[in-house]
This record gives structure tokens, sequence and C-alpha cells, in this order.
């Protein structure tokens, strides 16, 4: 970089006169400090038999209790799934995944039944699911606008570009817009037990509290309040693919309606992957002691306004109860468990391998 | 600077021919030549900015991650927002502006401070001081005793007699002796302002040009014409000395004097991690098109098989009308997306690291010599690893190696040896520190420097013994040194060599002191009683004779011949009746060559005055005819130089620096091969060769190559050569294919166990690096252990380093202290200055400087391999980072339909390489030690060259569905993989690193938890929609989980590896090399001539003129050994200095020291 080597400065250090200037000649001699002379203490961790070997038997020792315990867990939850696409002919939703069609506002729905085998205990969740569904694609995961999702006024009328197709329709913003809103999974799902006298019991959902209180409170807000949300929404249209407008999404509560419905704000929380499920009503366990669903049979009522077939994608409903450690998930433990054991047997293949070569050099490490 | 030297180069063009015309302003500035302001600074206030943005953006990587913007903002493309690719590259740029901006404001002050300086200047009849940026061309400038020179002035009269004056060159060439300059006869008499406002001569000369030693011109005055050549120049940069005043006309100012126009560019060296770096690059970039065409393949198939259906929630859009169209754009977005492979920060990363080792190198109190008060100084910031894999170095000798300071050891006087000191049972003792030295106190004027430990010398003087005192008699009267009595009883000798000061010197100290001396007379104080004697000639030294003599009238009227040389010379003029005494003495004399010290002979003659008197005659017209005097003169020589008294030997010892057989070896076990290149003659150069232990009487074979022609020096190469592979028996006819057949020595070069080492003079060198030889050269040199090249030019020095440089694909560092290593510092890899002896020259040039050869051991062994060790390590571990951090995406892509989306928040992709990992791995790069600096320096095979490793980077995948979540688990896993994975390659966990690795996860969370915090989504709504994902999913025991589980296995298989390799392949780093001990090597004597003289001819001529005396006024005629035209004398010294510069530079006007 430096286009000259001459540096006048160095043209004046043997400069006599300099040098009587300043009296007595400054002493270039550097610091003394550990930092300057590199010295600083430092601790030294050096990968030898000894600290190697009982770190990979430590690992082996924690991860394979967690790993059991883990996987003990995962065993209790106690989990149910049902695929209601109707892909095949012998599904109840066979005729309804046939028929269907964008236009008919005739609603279809399939009755699936089922049997839960053992009773689920204490507080159910009950997912829907959904594979080979790209959530995850970059277009789909920006085409929306955080802030019409915030209540932004502005942003309600004139939606950000990245909502584009689903930005503007019939000459009016789209509330809300973009595609990840538009395709809302929006079958309805009712459960029934069948009890011994052949009756059907509604089992109570309850549709609140599936959403993260921060993504309630803080990321989604209707615009200008909760209250009148026909007026706030007034000079919007729906999105495409809806059947009725954002603030009719639940009109019986306010404080689930319009944008911070909460069925709209789990869906509007992107997955991560093409195969994924998402919670959808919590079934709060009774205050007696009998199970929340006792084993016995069961019906699905669908109403299905969801089409999925044409890109080969597959619905399902799922039952869980859940642990500590969050939802039914085995390979966790099973990995724990695995890891672990391989730490221990690498440790013990190390300790072969260091006591076979021990004697082959057994001088010193260098004194650091 | 650059901009300047274009642009005085351009007026260079213009300028064929000089005008200036003394006290003629008006007359001067119609040319516009350049004033005295000089600006060595680029940039000012206004330009910085545009100029330094143009610079950076002409590199590499800061254009590319410019492109990158630009395709960051088409919408089309653009995966990530503009601030993830402009936060980093705004922080890069800006810390290289910081950087530049210091760097020019520096120079910029010293530019002022040089330009700012005072000048007397001859201004409308009287002197006024004048700031040196104020001096224009054709002003007369009045300079005093050492000031600097503020401009190339043509000197034209000067305090002293004759216009001569004394300039101290050590800025330009690094010579620290005086050098004389004499102004035009015409001109010397202006010594008053009357005078110089008169003149008004006009100078043509040649226009600026960088060449030091040349200048051509004429002044024209009065219509007369008088040629003007270099004696007659004071260039900038030197300094007036043992000169009251002079007065000079400036010629060249500013950016056109010579000095200026010498600091050319220095070219850029590159380290060979640079070209590693560069390589990498290259190649992750391939990498990253790989994986962009992978991902868009997969994109298109992808679009064509899948998406056309999921096109009821996910519509294509306008432009995407193909799937082709749209594996096309997604390569530009996966191009934007994995460019975290690219290393951004690193440039920079390394820059800083880099500058923290030169400071560590600056800072280092082993390599501060506090006698010169010089600390070592890395001048370039940009070679500090390459010093851990330098395979040769070239050393220059004389500064380097060896003090140049000449020490008088020991003596033989008649027979009889004195130095040595013995112990009551009549052992040899070895004289260290703790030895009583000899005292000197009987003699007032004695010189408390000088050291001699044998006693009975001294005692043998105080008795009066004849023989020691003619011999102290003869070195105390046959020389050329100036002696300077600056107070009663202060005496400083001014001598020519170091040699003959350490005799002089040593005469002095045992009774026989010199004192004044004028052209005939040389007076002693001998023992206390002044005595003078009458100086009737000097038969002055030269290379052919390798003897110097002295014909001296004593006070009671003898007439005696005091002669000094080499002792094979000497030895063949003695008288027959001294044979007994010289064999003794020679015995001695070989005795003193094993030690490594160089020796004199000294011998006397008592002449006839009758003969004297004829001689003389002849001498006075031999001296004074034209034609073929040199001839004459030595014939003259000869003649009465014939039946000598041998008086004794001296040795001289040409002290080493402190501490060079401990560097030298402990550099060979680090298989550093030492060449050592010298100027210096054949004997000197072995000499030191012997006495630093770099050639040893254990040797199998030294071979000398000192063949004339290409012939001799053929045969002689393929001799060697045939002998070290034990091939001598091959028939000559066979020579050819021979030498085809081993011309790649490399094969053999392991397998010598046996040690030889090969000597080659300059002569000989020429014809050896042709280009026929230059391979037998390069391959005998490479089976050597000790190469000693003597006799060589500057050019040469540099001819060599190329030579290994450009065939042996070794890193090279050239060491050395005096202009002529220049080309030698600057052609080598690395070049190293040794400072605060000679001048500034070599240091100038150089990459690292420092006081003493002894510190190059530290400097390789710790600075350098700590350097090589630590950029190693960092590199592999930024790379480890990047890949881990970017390969997710690759991987994710399989599952997000090859979209280009990525994982992270963009934000995290903003800060990870340059808020979350950087600190730790700057840490580890700065100060991670594997090794102590003792151990280093114990072990000096612990510096060999690194291997490089290899990264591997572990992901896996994990069961959370929510992409926010899933983003903020794989981040959290990485930043604590990544630092887990840097506190397992640290070796060395200083305060630092604990308080960066500590500090980055810290740092992470904070930053983590404020950027999805509420507030941040309150004002920046769609910047931050991560908002709340970390509380959320940060209190999940299961994500907790999941990122002990990724951790750990992203570990433990690394753990395991290096494990393994410390079990299986330990190298010795990990193991305790065996002890090397540093061979001390005890010398047996051998028969060596060790002659040494290193001197001039020309000096004696210039005493016995009397022309560099102040005093000789008084006495300037009537002496019959003078030649009359003392003026014709001057020029013919300067005719035959010129004539020696005209052979090589390296002499040019270095008559101290012929290095």
């Amino acid at each position: 970089m430096m286009a000259s080597s001459y540096n006048a400065k160095e043209e004046d250090a043997n400069h006599p006169g300099a040098a009587n200037h300043a009296g007595v000649v400054k002493s270039k001699k550097p610091d003394n400090t550990a930092f300057k002379q590199q010295r600083l203490p430092a601790w030294q961790p050096i990968l030898t038999a000894g600290t190697v070997l009982p770190a990979f038997f430590v690992i082996g020792l924690i991860f394979i209790p967690i790993g059991i315990g883990l996987y003990v867990t995962s065993n209790n939850i106690k989990e149910f799934e049902i695929d209601y696409t109707g892909a095949n002919i012998d599904n109840p939703c066979y005729n309804c995944a046939k028929n269907f069609s964008w236009n008919s506002t005739a609603q279809c729905s399939c009755i699936v039944p089922f049997t839960l085998e053992q009773p689920f205990e204490s507080n159910v969740f009950m997912y829907y699911g959904l594979s080979n569904f790209y959530q995850n694609h970059r277009r789909y995961v920006k085409s929306r606008d955080d802030s019409q999702l915030n209540g932004d006024r502005s942003a309600l009328t004139s939606p950000s570009k990245e909502c584009e197709p689903y930005r503007t329709g019939e000459g009016s913003p789209i509330a809300p817009c973009g595609a990840i809103a538009n395709s809302l999974f929006n079958d309805t799902l009712q459960l029934y037990h069948i009890d011994s006298n052949g009756t059907f019991n509604e089992i109570p959902l309850v549709k609140k509290g599936i959403a993260w209180w921060t993504d309630k409170h803080v990321k989604f807000r209707n615009p200008g309040g909760n209250n009148n949300l026909t007026v706030a929404f007034q000079g919007t249209s729906k999105p495409v693919n809806w059947r009725k407008p954002v603030f009719e999404l639940d009109p019986e509560d306010p404080e689930n309606n319009g944008f911070i419905n909460e069925d709209f704000i789990v869906w509007m929380r992107t997955a991560a992957l093409p195969t994924f499920r998402k919670l959808y009503r919590i079934i709060q366990k009774k205050p007696s002691t009998t199970p929340t669903l006792p084993s016995g049979k069961y019906v699905l009522n669908v109403t299905y306004n969801y089409p999925v077939l044409s890109f080969d994608g597959r619905k399902r409903m799922i039952l869980s109860t859940i642990s500590w450690m969050g939802g039914k998930n085995p390979f966790l433990g099973i990995a724990y468990i695995t890891v672990g054991s391989i730490c221990f047997f690498l440790g013990v293949v190390l300790l072969i391998i260091h006591h076979k070569y021990d004697n082959r050099n057994n001088s010193a490490d260098i004194p650091n | 600077m650059e901009t300047q030297q274009e642009c005085a180069c351009d007026k260079l063009v213009r300028e064929e021919e000089r005008h200036v015309k003394a006290n003629a302003r008006d007359y001067n500035e119609s040319f516009s030549y350049a004033d005295n302001h000089i600006k060595t600074s680029k940039y000012n206030v206004l330009t910085f900015l545009p100029i330094n943005l143009f610079e950076q953006f002409q590199r590499v990587a800061n254009a590319y991650f410019l492109l990158l913007l630009i395709l960051q903002l088409i919408p089309g493309i653009s995966s990530l927002s503009w601030f993830t690719t402009i936060v980093p590259l705004v922080l890069v740029l800006v810390i290289t502006a910081v950087k530049d901006a210091t760097d020019d404001f520096f120079r910029y002050k010293s530019d002022q401070q040089v330009n700012n300086r005072q000048s007397q200047v001859l201004i409308s009849g009287s002197l006024q001081n004048e700031k040196w940026m104020k001096i224009r061309v054709g002003d007369i400038i009045k300079l005093e005793n050492n000031q600097f020179v503020a401009a190339d002035i043509l000197l034209l009269s000067s305090s002293e007699p004759y216009g001569l004056c004394y300039i101290e060159t050590a800025e330009l060439d690094g010579e620290t002796n005086l050098k004389v300059r004499q102004a035009l006869t015409i001109t010397s008499d202006f010594g008053d302002i009357s005078k110089l406002m008169d003149f008004d001569g006009e100078v043509i000369c040649e226009p600026p040009n960088n060449k030091l030693d040349k200048f051509t011109g004429t002044l024209h005055l009065r219509d007369s014409k008088h040629p003007l050549d270099n004696e007659n120049l004071l260039l900038r940069g030197c300094v007036l000395r043992n000169t009251e005043w002079c007065f000079g006309m400036v010629i060249f100012a500013g950016l056109q004097t010579k000095l200026m126009q010498n600091c050319g560019r220095t070219t850029f060296k590159r380290t060979s991690i640079d070209k590693l770096m560069n390589t990498l690059v290259l190649w992750i970039f391939a990498f990253l098109i790989c994986m962009g065409v992978v991902l868009a393949i997969g994109n298109t198939l992808w679009e064509s098989w899948t998406d056309r259906n999921f096109q009821v929630f996910l519509p294509w859009d306008d432009f995407q009308s193909s799937a082709v169209f749209s594996g096309f754009l997604t390569f530009w977005s996966y191009i934007i997306i994995l460019n975290t492979v690219m290393p951004i920060s690193l440039y920079v990363s390394v820059e800083v690291l880099r500058l923290g080792h030169s400071y560590f190198i600056n800072w280092d109190q082993r390599m501060y010599h506090s006698q010169t008060n010089t600390a070592a100084e890395a001048r370039t910031t940009t070679l500090n690893e390459e010093l851990g894999q330098v395979e040769y170095v070239f050393s220059d000798k004389t500064g380097t190696l060896t003090q140049n300071i000449m020490v008088f050891k020991k003596c033989s006087i008649n027979g009889q040896t004195y130095g040595d000191v013995y112990d009551e049972f009549k052992q040899k003792m070895e004289i260290t520190e703790k030895t009583d030295c000899v005292d000197f106190s009987f003699n007032p004027l004695y010189d408390r420097g000088f050291k001699f430990y044998d006693g009975r010398l001294v005692e043998a003087i105080k008795l009066e013994d004849p023989a020691e005192q003619d011999f102290f008699r003869l070195l105390a009267l046959c020389h050329t040194v100036m002696p300077e009595e600056k107070s009663e009883g202060h005496l400083v000798y001014q001598a020519q060599s170091p040699d003959e000061g350490a005799l002089v010197t040593a005469a002095r100290n045992f009774g026989f002191v010199f004192r004044t001396r004028t052209p005939e007379t040389i007076t002693l104080c001998e023992l206390g009683r002044a005595v003078t004697y009458q100086l009737l000639a000097i038969l002055d030294f030269n290379n052919v004779r390798k003897r110097m003599s002295v014909i001296v009238r004593n006070p009671q009227g003898q007439i005696k011949l005091y002669s000094k040389g080499a002792d094979t010379i000497i030895f063949d003029l003695l008288d027959p009746s001294n044979e007994d005494l010289m064999y003794t003495t020679s015995e001695h004399l070989n005795g003193f060559a094993g030690e490594g010290l160089r020796t004199l002979a000294l011998a006397y003659k008592d002449l006839d005055e009758d003969y004297f008197e004829v001689w003389m005659k002849k001498f006075i017209s031999a001296s004074t005819v034209i034609e073929n005097r040199e001839d004459q003169l030595a014939v003259l020589y000869e003649e009465i130089e014939q039946g000598l008294k041998l008086l004794g030997a001296t040795a001289i010892e040409d002290k080493l620096q402190d501490g060079v057989p401990e560097t030298i070896a402990s550099l060979a076990l680090a298989d550093i091969k030492i060449w050592v290149l010298t100027g210096d003659k054949l004997e000197t150069a072995m000499n030191i060769g012997y006495s630093c232990h770099m050639l040893r009487d254990d040797m199998n074979e030294v071979f000398v190559i000192s063949g004339h022609t290409l012939l001799e020096v053929q045969q002689q190469l393929r001799s060697a050569k045939e002998q070290i592979l034990g091939l001598s028996r091959v028939s000559s006819a066979g020579h050819v294919e021979k030498a085809e057949m081993f011309a790649d020595g490399s094969v053999y070069e392991e397998t010598i166990i046996a040690e030889y080492a090969l000597v080659i003079n300059g002569h000989s060198l020429a014809h050896a690096m042709e280009p026929q030889l230059e391979h037998v050269l390069l391959d005998l040199a490479c089976l050597c252990k000790t190469v000693i090249c003597c006799r060589v030019t500057p050019m040469q020095k540099a001819q060599v380093v190329e030579l290994v440089k450009g065939h042996k694909r070794a890193v090279t560092l050239a060491i050395g202290d005096g202009a002529n290593d220049v080309s030698m510092i600057k052609t080598a890899h690395i070049g190293v200055g040794i400072s605060g002896q000679e001048g500034m020259q070599a240091v100038l040039a150089s990459d690292y400087s420092f006081a003493q050869f002894r510190y190059l051991r530290r400097l390789l062994l710790v600075h350098g391999r700590w350097s090589y060790f630590r950029m190693c390590n960092f590199l592999w571990y930024f790379f480890y980072k990047n890949f881990a951090f970017t390969l997710v995406h690759f991987w994710y892509g399989f599952f997000c339909g090859f979209s280009a989306q990525t994982v992270y928040d963009q934000w995290f992709i903003t800060l990870f390489n340059i808020v979350y990992t950087s600190l730790p791995v700057l840490a580890m790069g700065l100060f991670d030690q594997d090794v102590s600096d003792q151990n280093s320096l114990h072990y000096p095979s612990l510096y060999k060259p690194g291997q490089s490793k290899t990264s591997s980077s572990t992901n896996d995948g994990s069961y959370i569905s929510d992409q926010q979540v899933f983003a903020v688990t794989i981040a959290t896993s990485l930043v604590i993989v990544v630092n887990v994975q840097i506190g397992l390659d640290t070796h060395y966990w200083t305060v630092v690193n604990h308080f960066f690795v500590w500090g980055s996860l810290i740092v992470y969370f904070a930053i983590l938890f404020a950027m999805q915090s509420d507030g941040m989504f309150g004002i920046f709504t769609s910047s931050f929609p991560f908002v709340g994902t970390a509380r959320n999913c940060l209190s999940e025991k299961s994500v907790w989980l999941v990122i002990l589980l990724t951790s750990v296995v992203c570990v433990v298989p690394g753990m395991a590896v290096s494990f393994l390799r410390v079990e299986l392949f330990p190298t010795l780093t990990d193991k305790g090399p065996q002890e090397q001990s540093l061979r001390r090597v005890r010398r047996t004597s051998s028969h060596r001539s060790a002659y040494a003289f290193s001197h001039q001819q020309g000096y004696g001529e210039l005493i016995t003129s009397g022309k560099n005396m102040k005093m000789s006024t008084a006495s300037s005629t009537g002496s019959p050994g003078r030649t009359p035209q003392s003026s014709t004398w001057i020029e013919n010294m300067l005719k035959r200095k010129n004539a020696v510069s005209g052979v090589s530079d390296e002499i040019t006007g270095a008559p101290a020291k012929t290095d």
C-alpha cells in the first residue's frame, strides 16, 4: 500500500540536534507488560488421554440416561393420527375431495370414525397436519405484510408489494394480503364421542390459547382496536380463497376476530418443513378423574373446504397429550441414546488405543 | 504518492536539460521546476473519500460484494435483504479507510515537519531564514555543520580550504563514514555574501533522475565553461559534517531531488498464505457456483414436477413463465444466500491479525537492544506468517554477522605470544567478562575502551624490551590514521579501516601514543616522552601488494622502514637471517588463524642514508610521470622493501555480533539454510565462516570455487558435485549425461549425510550464474550445509537470492545492514535490516528491522512460528465456520423446494460473521500459543511448516415445525457449536479469549432477545418479524435438548479425530522432541592464512599531500616526499575512486567498509 519507502521522520532520526532538543533520549524499550510480551496468564487445555477419555465417558454417561428418560417420556405421550384427505376410495372423505370446487357454495362434510384404544389423560391437543405443503417456499414465506397484520392503517389500504399477486382484488386492497393468508386452512373439525349407548357427544374444543402470547398481543393487531371491525376493514376485500372476510372469522368473540384470530395467527406462523402440523384446538381435562378422552369410539366431523389433492398433499388430524418436553418425539430420545452410546464406545476404543500406543511414545509432553 | 511520482516522471519526460541560473528567481521560475515542498501523503480532506473508495473497490473481494449488493436489489432474485451485505461491507470499508487515513495522516505530519525545517537562504543581499518548502531552484543557501542538506545543491564554497566539505550519506546509501565533496576552484573563494550576490553563473545539467552516484552538467560563468560531476554536488538527505559552513546553489528541489526520485514504489510482497487464501477463495467460489447450479437444477425440476400443482396456493410470478427461467433466477438467489461461504471479513481479519502480530514483534523486549536503544520493528505488516516458513537465509557479513569492530586480541613479538591468560598451573584460561584486564593507568593517554588481559606484555614494555618497543612503535607509525585531539589527552582516531584503528589504539595503550601528524612529521608520545619522527614516504597499500610501509627518520637521525602486511607476503621479503623467528611466528600465526583472528605480520628495516637518497630521487620522479606511474612506483616499492627484519605479528578479532554462532546453530537445527553473501575477501569471509561455526574443520570437505573462466568454474562445480554424490570415478566421457541425470539433485539431497561447505567468489559466481551452469550451482549449493559467496556485488547478491527463490520455491529471507544489501533485501521474500549502527538505507528497504543478528532466531522461531501457526488455525477455523453456516442453507434447499429460502433470521446472517463469531477467532489468531516461546527456541525443529487441516461440518435436522423457531434453534446451535469448536482449537486461553468467547455468546443472546423484542418490532415492523420467537422457543426445554445434542454431535467427532492424531501420529508439538543440543564446537587449529586488512588504496597519498589537514598551511612546501601540485593529486584520487565505483556500486566511496 505504501507507495513510498521514504519517510521524512526517519530522515530526522539521526539528526544530532534532535536529540539535544529532547534532552535525554527517550528510551524505545518496549513496555514490560504481560500483554505486550505475550505472557498473559493462560489456561492451556491439551487434548491428552487424561482429559479426552473422561470427557467421552462423561458424555456417554450423561447422554444415555437423558436419552432413556426422553424416550420413556415420549412413549408415555399418547398420540393418535388419522388421515382424512380422501385420496382413496375407501376414505369417507373421498367424495368431498373428488367433488371439490372453488365455486360451490354448498359445503361438503364427511364423517370419519375412529377408535381410541387407550384413554387420553390431561389436556389433549388437537392438531391438523399437512404434508407436501411448501409453507417454507421463499415466495410463499415473504408473501405477507407484517405492518398490515400489526394494524397499520396505511399498510391496510396499500399493502406491501411482497403480497403480489394477492395484493389487491376487485379494485380494493386485500386484507390480510399475501399468499400465506390466502391459503388459510379452513376445514372445520368437530369431535364426537360415541358412548356405550351409541349417542354422539360433542367434545368441547377450546379455540383460544393456541397461539403465542407475543403473536396475539404484539405482532398481530387489528386496525383501530378490536371493536367494530366491519368499519375498520371497510374498503378492503377478502382474500380470493376465503369464503368470508377477515372480520367474520369469529363474529362471536371480538378478542378472537380479525387479525387476532388465533387460527389465523397459527397459520401465519409458517412451517419450516413441507410436512408439518399446527395446533387446532385444545381439549381441556375434566375436573373429575375421568380421562379427557376415554378409550372408545369417536367420530371426526370434517367440513371439507381445503383442497390438497391437486398437489398430492395430505391432511391429517392428530390428537396428542404433551409432557414437559413437548409433544411425542421418540427421535430425540433415540438420538441421545445413540450419541451417548457412541461416545462411550469411542471412549473405550480410544482407551484401548491409548494403552496400546502408550508405551511407544512415553516421552513427556512439552511443559508449557 | 503514486500520483506525485507520476507527475514528477511526466516532467522528467518533458525536461531534457535543466537550466538553472543563480540569484535569478524570475528566470528559473519560467521553467516551472518543482519547488522544495515534498508531499508523500496520498489524500487531502476532500479527495480522501473518493480516492480511498476507488482504491478499496479495486480489491476483488470488495468488488465482489458490491456486485452482490446490486444483485440483491433486483426484486426477482433478492433472497436476502440488502442490509445483510451492506452492513459487513460498510464495516470493512470503514475499518480499512480509518487505517489508511491514520497512515496518511502520519505521512502528512512528517511531511509537514520536514517542510517546515529552517534553512538560511540568500535573498536580496542578506541571509534569511526560510522554511525548506519555500526554497526554489537557483537559490543560494547556507548550510552549517551537522545540518541536513535541504535539496540537491551545487557546492560553491566552504569553510575548509580548497572548497572541500565533508558529508555523511547515511540516509542515501547507508554508509556512515565521511565523504569528501569539493567545490569548483572558480567558486571556492565565494566565502562572503557580496561575492555570492554577484554570482550569476548558469548551470546546464541533466534532468532529474534517480542515479545517486552520477551527475553531469556544466557551469557557465562569464563565458567560461566548467564541467560538473557528482563530486561537486551535495544531495538532499546528506548531513554536513566537520565543516563549519558551506554555500550551495539549489539544482534540484523537492520531489525532483535524487533522494525523492529514489523512493520508488516498493513492490508489494505477497505471502504464500496470501496465495493460499486467494486460491482457497477461488475454489470456494467454484464450490459456490456448483452449489448454485445443483440447487438451480433442483429448482427447475421441482418447479416443473411439484410446484406446477401447488399453484393453487402459490401462483407463479408473471415473469416466471418457465421452470428453466425460474431455475436461472434461483441460481442467482442462491449465489446471494450462499455468499456467506465467501469470507468477506477474511481479508480484514487477516489484516487485523497481521497488524497484531507486527505489534507483538515491535513490543518484544527480547528483541530490544539497549545499547543502541533500538527495538525491533515490523515495517511491513503483511509478511508475518511467512516468517514461519523460511527455508533459506541470506546474510550479509559485515555489520550483520560481525560488528565491524576490530579488537586487538593477541600478538606474537620476537617469537613470544601474548594475549592468552594462564592460571597458576600454566593452563590456558577462558577469557570471560570476569577476567581482570590489564591496568593501563600508568599511561595518561590510554583509551578506556581497550581491553587486554595478558599482563606480561605490559611488563615487557615497562622493562623497555627493544623488540616490544619497536613492535608498538611500528604500529604507531605505519598507518594512515588521522588523530583528532579535542581536548588535552582526549584523542580520537579517524581510521579509514577498523583494523588500523584497532592497531593504533593498541599501540596507544601500550605507551606508544600516536598524537599528531603533519604531512611530513608524526609525533608520538613514547612512554611519556614526546618524540617526533620525520615522515619521508608512505608506501601505500594496494590489493596486489597486500602491505604498506612508511619510511621515517627518527630523532636520532636514523632512517627506518616499517612495514606491515599479509604474512605470506612479508615472509617472502624477510632477510634470510630471520628464518628461525619466521617459523616460530608462522606457527603462532596458524594458531591465531585457527581461532578466527585476522592477522598481519610486522617487519622493519634500517635504511642507509645514501641508499635512501638515491631511492627517493627515483621515487619523486616516478611520482610525477603520468604514464605507468603505478607500475613504476610498484617496482620502486618492491625494491626498497627487501631484506626486512621480522618483528612479529598481530591478531585482530573481527568481533562477531553477540550470539551469532548460537543463532546460526539453532537456525540450522530448524532446517534453515544460511548463505553468507559478502563483498569481503575470500579469506576474511572464510574466517568469519569458521568463527561462527558455519565452517568447521570436521566437515568432510570445503569446496572453494575460484575459477576465472566459465570452463574452470564448470569443472570445479562438477567435480565438487561428483565428489559429494560419490560419483567421482565416472569417466569424463560421461560428463554430460551424468550432469543431466542428476539435474534434479533434490532427490539426493536428503540422503547426503556428510557435511560439505561451498565457498565461491564473485568472479566464479558470475560464471556460475550463467544459464547453463546455474542448475549445477544450485544443486551443489543445496547439497552443502554452508554456502559462502565472497566478493559479490550487490547485484549478484540479488541474483543469488533470485536463483534460489525462482528454482527452489522456498521462502527466502535476506538480512543485511548496508546500502549494498538493499537489492538483496528487496529481492528476497522477506527482507530484514539491521538497524542502529549503519545508515537507514537497508532498514528503509526492509520488512523487518532490529539491532542484532541474534534476534533473527527469535523472529523466526518464535514470532514466525506463532504467526504461521495462528494464521493456519485461523484460516481453517474461519472456513469451517463459514461452511457450517452456509451448508445449512444447501441442505435446507432440498426441503423448501429449492426456493432460496433462508434458514436464519436475516439479522443473524448479517451479524453472524462480524459480531457473533469474529472476536473469538480473532483472539485465537492473536494470542494462541501451542508451544511457549522458550520451547520454540529450545527445540528449533518445531519450526517446520504446519500441515493444512481439512474442515468438516456436520449439521442435523430437527423436528421443530415452526420456521422461526427452527431458525432460532439452528442459529443458537450454530453459535454454540462454533464457539465450542474454537474453544477446542484454542491452545492458550488468555483472559481476552475467555472474554471474547463468553462475550460472543452473551452478545448473541442479548442481540437475539433485543431484536426479537416488542420494542424493535414496534419501531421497525417489517425488519424484525421474529418478534417473540426467542422468548417462546428458548423457554421450551426440548429446544435446549436439541441444541445440546447438536453441539455434542458436531464437536465429538473432531475431538476424537484430533485425539487419535495426537495418539497415533504425534507431531513434534504434541510430544516432546528429543533434546537437540546446540552443538558448540571447539575448533582445532588448522593451517590457514587469515590475512585480512580491509584497506583501500590512496590514503597514503592523501596524508602526504596534506590535503586533508586543516593545519597544513604552516609547512606546505619544502618537503621532499610530496608532489607539489596537490590539486592534481586530489583529482587522481577522485578519478581512482570513480573508476572503482564504475566497476561496482558497492565500493562507492565506502573505504571504511569493503563489504
